[in-house]
């Protein structure tokens, strides 16, 4: 008898191992053994001329004395300021198309549009809107406000500003419709109990509605940091890092360490830093979520 | 009653700031999509100045667009477009579906080793196994290859999660009848669980549809024939080669647009409730 269960059990087993094989093999290949890759790869010196060679920590060191890269850690970290705005823009967004208004679809999804919508295409328009001709200079120019164009993308202060303003545009309709559905699973008495004792539209937002939005506050928030983190297409389609390193972002860098310099070791050291500092903004997110009671689970 | 007063006093108040609500959403929704129907007026004229906001209907033509079909081999690209996102979506839909069954419905050696390593690869951004994961497909000679830009990326830990949690919804009595009728594994998952699970299949076509139409940067690393290049890699190509040719540039961009979009509009419903259901599961 207990051999019979015993078999049953080891053939259940394959069968779940046949079920499971395409799709584990695939994942195996493609995503675990490439992160266990990198942290083995970050400790060599591998480009495609030339041998391979343990180095150990030299990657590191030689990135702590490279320039760029330094300059790349600090745009990046300064990037994350997108990270508050977005979220306070879009809880503010969400609270006004949770309104019960007529028509209110309809702006909910034209909100969304630039979510589903390519970087790559979304990158071209704005590209269009902030080029030195583009649709802004001519507009100020022949309205007679400004004489010369201004170089959004083209000057080394107006270039990260304008990466921002179009990543904030393009992530807005996202956490919207995330906190949309926060506000949504918010009980209607609630919120009338409140109206009734006398509280008014701000203090049942400040009072009731923020802190049971703070479970989404904190995941988006940290969605929101992962992304900044490692903010790509917008950067490789309109400005290449420049002007002058301006917007030399860190998941830039190693890309172009990697696939320019064929320097595939140090890009992935780079890589390596680039988790690191993601970990620590979630982390400080995480923490900051904890002391403010924003999970709800204690 | 005391609700009906505060009512009737706050009236003139709320009317007030309906119409204060509405100026506002016109004006988020002028820069939200502004940006686009400009992007459509542009495209759709010849002549004028490309970046005056000056439109004429005598300006209007779609030359544009049959010049950017003829001129850029427009159905070339998206050719390349469809075959890689219905296969990397076949593939998620079918071996994702595999894999999620036995995860749900068996018990067997190993299973929270491998929910668990599943969860953590989808905490782990895409990015950081690029370049290895180039190496590998190297290494496979898959390089220029539409193989090399589809495997990758084609099975989502996301979606064996999600048909998983379907799985479990699925009534258990159809299940025992399937295997008292004397069907095989393979048979009760193909004719019970998979016609049970349609909704969140057609949840990840959606999610797939839109990742893998839209994904540029990995094809630009696999692919080194332009030729092969899917819309949004060769309109980053023709951005950069023909920027001069805008009227083109804003055609072959609207173009890669509307199919994402018809696609979103048609599914809203249901994408919007699997985006925003990820926070609650």
């Amino acid at each position: 008898m207990r051999t019979k269960t015993a078999t049953m059990k080891t053939r259940r087993t394959i069968n779940a191992y046949g079920f499971m094989a395409p799709a584990l093999i695939l994942i195996l290949v493609f995503t675990i053994i490439p992160i266990i890759g990198s942290l083995i790869l970050m400790f060599y010196d591998y480009s495609v001329l030339g041998t391979t060679k343990f180095i150990g920590i030299k990657n590191f060191v030689k990135a702590f004395q490279d320039r760029v890269f330094l300059i790349s850690i600090k745009n990046s970290v300064l990037f994350v300021i997108v990270v508050p705005i977005i979220q306070i823009l879009s809880i503010l967004l969400a609270v006004l198309v949770n309104r019960n208004l007529p028509g209110m679809n309809v702006f909910r999804t034209l909100f969304y549009i630039p979510v589903v919508t390519s970087m790559v295409a979304v990158s071209i328009i704005w590209g269009f809107i902030f080029d030195s001709n583009g649709v802004i200079n001519n507009f100020l120019q022949n309205a007679g406000i400004i004489s010369m164009p201004l170089g959004f993308l083209s000057s080394k202060f107006g270039a990260m500003p304008c990466i921002m303003f179009i990543t904030v545009w393009q992530g807005l309709g996202y956490y919207m419709m995330m906190y949309l559905a926060g506000l949504q699973g918010i009980p209607g008495e609630l919120c009338e109990a409140a109206r009734i004792d006398g509280a008014d539209s701000l203090k049942v937002f400040t009072r009731i509605k923020l802190p049971l939005l703070k479970p989404y506050i904190w995941f988006c928030s940290l969605n929101s940091v992962i992304s900044a983190v490692g903010v790509f297409d917008v950067v490789f389609v309109l400005t290449k890092g420049g002007p002058n390193n301006a917007t030399m972002v860190i998941n830039y860098y190693s890309y172009t360490k990697a696939f320019s310099d064929f320097q595939f070791g140090y890009a992935a050291a780079i890589g390596a830093v680039q988790a690191i500092v993601t970990t620590l903004l979630s982390i400080t997110v995480f923490a900051y979520g904890k002391k403010g009671g924003m999970t709800n689970g204690d | 009653m005391v609700i009906e007063r505060i009512r009737k006093r706050r009236n003139p108040k709320k009317l007030f700031g309906d119409i204060f609500a509405y100026l506002l959403l016109i004006f988020i929704a002028v820069i939200c999509a502004g940006p686009f129907i400009w992007l459509l007026l542009s495209s759709l004229r010849v002549g004028a100045n490309i970046y005056s906001l000056d439109f004429k209907l005598s300006d209007f033509s779609l030359e544009n667009f049959t010049g950017v079909i003829s001129y850029m081999n427009l159905p070339m690209y998206v050719g390349n477009t469809v075959i890689i996102t219905v296969a990397a979506i076949v593939l998620d839909v079918v071996f994702s579906a595999m894999c999620a069954y036995p995860l749900a419905m068996m018990d067997f050696k190993g299973k929270n080793i491998i929910f668990g390593t599943l969860v953590a690869t989808m905490i782990i951004p895409a990015a950081a196994g690029m370049i290895v994961n180039y190496l590998i497909i190297s290494k496979l000679h898959l390089l220029n290859t539409f193989l090399g830009v589809i495997l990758p990326s084609s099975v989502k830990a996301f979606s064996i999660i999600l048909m998983r949690q379907a799985y479990l919804g699925v009534p258990k009595e159809l299940v025992e009848a399937a295997r008292i009728d004397g069907a095989g594994e393979l048979r009760t998952w193909a004719q019970i669980m998979v016609p049970g699970i349609m909704p969140s299949i057609s949840t990840i076509i959606i999610f797939d549809f839109i990742g893998n139409w839209n994904s540029f940067l990995w094809p630009i690393i696999v692919l080194q024939d332009p030729n092969k290049y899917p819309l949004a890699t060769a309109l980053q190509y023709l951005n950069g080669s023909f920027s001069y040719k805008f009227g083109y540039v804003a055609a072959g961009t609207i173009i890669s647009i509307i199919p994402v979009l018809i696609v979103f509009m048609v599914c809203q419903k249901n994408y919007i409730e699997a985006v925003s259901g990820a926070v609650k599961g």
